[in-house]
């Protein structure tokens, strides 16, 4: 299963870029209105980071996982944890709230058993 | 701790984080587990690809199952895998996926965008 997808030192980026694309789509076809509401983005992703990056950090540190060093960027944050890792930390958050809304689009936001919790009413 | 260890608690710290602190309650919304359900099967693919692949690799001891093999992909189901990756990834996607659509549901109580919502898709009308 290595060679077929083969980007280098950007493998683990072009899985992100197939979450991204996989997932960006939603916000025209299904008009999830996601990045049309960027402050939000911004507060709910923004603390996410930081117990997912201590978590990752600790793994790390632990040798709970590692990484191919030839097929991620190479650039590190402190910990020795991976870029891409803060990059994963953003795109799966995102995908996963481009998800919720892209369902909330289809099943209609007046639906009392759909209800999300943000609703006024 | 182990990664079986940490991922038992995080899912525990997010569900009652979503419940008591918050208070958004996802887990108790059709909504949430129908979202679950479709994040969680392109999980396993993106899993199966980081770990397939083997850029990213697990060690035995942290884990329920065996330490990745050096030079060739894990297993793709069994010795406590799924889709290549470690079972434990999934308590891992699920209290990152909790965390954020408890806290994106949070924001949205508290005004933060609240609008403008979702929808419809753009082969229904109106709107």
């Amino acid at each position: 299963m290595g060679d077929f997808m083969d980007f280098g030192r950007w493998s683990y980026v072009a899985i992100l870029v197939f979450v991204f694309l996989g997932s960006i789509w939603l916000e025209v076809f299904l008009r999830s209105r996601v990045l049309r509401r960027p402050k939000r983005v911004l507060f709910t992703i923004f603390p996410v980071l930081f117990p997912f990056l201590l978590w990752d950090a600790y793994a790390i540190g632990q040798g709970h996982w590692y990484f191919d060093e030839s097929r991620i960027l190479g650039i590190y944050l402190p910990a020795d944890i991976p870029f891409d890792e803060l990059l994963f930390f953003i795109v799966i958050p995102l995908a996963s709230i481009l998800t919720l809304e892209a369902v909330r689009s289809v099943k209609g936001s007046k639906s009392r058993r759909w209800l999300v919790g943000d609703e006024t009413t | 701790m182990t990664y079986t260890t940490i991922g038992v608690l995080a899912v525990l710290i997010v569900v009652f984080f979503d419940l008591f602190a918050v208070k958004t309650r996802m887990v108790t919304r059709p909504i949430f587990w129908l979202s679950y359900a479709i994040i969680v099967f392109f999980q396993l693919i993106t899993n199966g690809l980081f770990t397939g692949t083997q850029i990213v690799k697990y060690d035995g001891s942290a884990i329920i199952g065996g330490s990745s093999p050096a030079d060739t992909a894990p297993i793709f189901l069994g010795d406590g895998r799924i889709a290549y990756a470690p079972v434990e990834d999934l308590l891992f996607g699920f209290s990152l996926i909790l965390l954020s659509l408890s806290l994106w549901v949070f924001w949205g109580r508290r005004g933060v965008d609240r609008t403008p919502t979702s929808g419809p898709p753009i082969w229904r009308r109106n709107n």
